[in-house]
């Protein structure tokens, strides 16, 4: 049985559908890559997988619980088992490093304070960042950001694992080093990892599967390879970059003179 | 015809979504409140409601009693300038006594305190909403209104008479200071005076209103924060409406109370 399944998920805002009957299933101990450009509603369908928001209709189940419909004591305890780092990390500024990644288990767990600065300590130094605990949240390079959220995500060590955008705002060297950390994650704890990106190269290098997002339905959910074969034209746009009309002269006149149109119309 | 009903009905359905949002808030604060009370409680929810009493009351401190000494003067001043007429000037004691323990005091320290601590809980709970840390707590299992409201409130509920108090005795010291210069009253007389001037309902009342203005103050500032959506200006925003509307709701609150306490007869 798969760990998460989404079934005819329609979600909208103000009347406006962002995402259109999205079905998935994410097998246990894999790498989902959501692949999508801007506006394609992957940050919408992630923020839905966690349990952040409750979709209009259609089903989530995690680990056979359906989070749009269970309690908040349900919901609390499937929390438990996923750890998200978030695109902006979401650190708490007020608390230093080693607090952020302490808070979970100070709270959720009744174990010695020495046991929870062990296991801090641990969670930190398979980030790489052991000698940046004292340290607070604005002190921190972006890609140290990041990495201490992952740590703080891995606390309670999750079975789930969720990135939101992890390169964003990271030149490419390091995110190109968070990429092998999700792999070295993933290969070390055996976790099924969920990955919302628009970074192709990056999609390509963790991804066990694809879900590519556009305008809020699937193009095609597959393997790296199935994806990177595909014919469809919107997904080969993606993949070769190929850009939009949007900027291009002709496009920019017409609406322009559309523009011109409804001033005459109304002086 | 229909823009003007459509917008009156717009603007009621916004209104009572907000008195809706607010009451729900309450209602969850107080569920939630047991965990931040100390011994019992969560004793994390217990440091923050000490580190907030701080805030909200010890730096308040110097603000408040100023604004109280000069309130003093002001009401005794123009008491006596119009009692002096009739030959009454030792009412000014009464006036003055009653005045602040009844009213004035807990008034000007909600104002006080709504525009230090009201405005600086809709920031922080806004930038806490805006860095997507309140979507950390969230996916956390943390309840943020528990883990961030409830240490304030508990607060504000401990300070803000604490500090009513405080402005009472700093509003009735001026008193008796003009009464000194002005009548060559000896301030011992004075406080004698005011002792029998003030009977213990009327402390009562104010220290009631008090804990109904903490309340207000709190939970329309921490609920202008976690309605912030978008970005910095979004903040600013709330913390200007913060102020505003937990100002004006004091003073609605304030109406309200006085006159269930004339009604009831216990002034």
């Amino acid at each position: 049985m798969s760990i998460i399944s989404v079934r005819d998920l329609v979600v909208e805002y103000d009347g406006r559908r962002v995402l259109d009957g999205l079905t998935l299933d994410i097998e246990q101990g894999e790498t989902m890559v959501l692949l999508g450009g801007s506006g394609s509603g992957k940050s919408t369908l992630l923020r839905h997988i966690i349990g952040l928001e409750r979709p209009r209709s259609g089903s989530i189940s995690m680990k056979g619980i359906d989070i749009t419909r269970c309690s908040q004591a349900e919901l609390k305890l499937v929390r438990r088992s996923i750890g998200v780092a978030f695109q902006s990390a979401a650190l708490f500024n007020s608390l230093s490093v080693e607090d952020n990644v302490a808070l979970p288990l100070r709270e959720h767990t009744s174990l010695a304070p020495s046991i929870i600065d062990l296991m801090v300590w641990m969670k930190l130094a398979v980030v790489g960042l052991a000698e940046f605990g004292k340290l607070h949240p604005q002190e921190l390079s972006g890609g140290m950001k990041k990495r201490a959220a992952v740590a703080r995500a891995l606390a309670l060590d999750p079975e789930i694992l969720v990135f939101d955008e992890p390169s964003a705002g990271l030149d490419p060297i390091v995110a190109a080093e968070l990429d092998e950390l999700i792999l070295l994650l993933k290969q070390a704890f055996q976790m099924t990892v969920i990955v919302v990106t628009h970074e192709l190269p990056s999609a390509f290098r963790i991804a066990d599967r694809i879900a590519m997002l556009y305008k809020g339905s699937f193009l095609a959910v597959g393997t790296k390879d199935e994806i990177k074969a595909s014919e469809d034209p919107r997904i080969r746009q993606f993949i070769d970059r190929v850009p939009g009309t949007t900027a291009q002269t002709r496009t920019v006149e017409a609406s322009f003179e559309k523009y011109m149109q409804s001033q005459e119309i109304n002086p | 015809m229909a823009t003007l009903t459509e917008s009156v009905g717009k603007a009621t359905i916004k209104h009572l979504d907000y008195v809706g949002g607010l009451s729900l808030q309450l209602w969850a604060a107080v569920r939630a409140l047991g965990e931040a009370l100390p011994f019992t409680g969560n004793r994390y929810r217990w440091k923050a409601t000490v580190r907030q009493m701080l805030q909200i009351g010890v730096d308040a401190l110097p603000m408040v009693g100023l604004m109280a000494v000069c309130a003093g003067f002001i009401l005794a001043m123009q008491g006596a300038a119009e009692l002096r007429r009739v030959g009454a000037v030792h009412f000014v004691i009464d006036l003055v006594a009653i005045g602040f323990t009844r009213e004035l005091g807990p008034l000007l320290t909600a104002i006080a305190v709504s525009g230090r601590s009201g405005s600086a809980f809709s920031a922080e709970i806004g930038t806490m909403m805006v860095t997507e840390e309140v979507d950390a707590l969230r996916v956390m299992a943390f309840e943020p209104v528990e883990f961030v409201l409830v240490p304030k409130y508990l607060a504000a509920l401990i300070a803000v008479p604490c500090l009513s108090i405080v402005s009472n005795v700093c509003g009735i010291l001026a008193g008796g200071i003009f009464m000194f210069f002005s009548t060559h009253l000896s301030l011992r007389l004075y406080l004698h005076d005011v002792l029998t001037a003030i009977q213990l309902p009327d402390v009562f009342s104010g220290l009631i209103k008090s804990l109904a203005f903490a309340t207000v103050i709190v939970h329309v500032g921490c609920l202008e924060g976690f309605r912030v959506r978008g970005g910095p200006d979004a903040v600013g925003r709330s913390t200007t409406s913060a102020v505003v509307k937990s100002t004006f709701l004091v003073i609605v609150t304030d109406v309200v109370f006085t006159a269930i306490f004339y009604l009831t007869g216990s002034h």
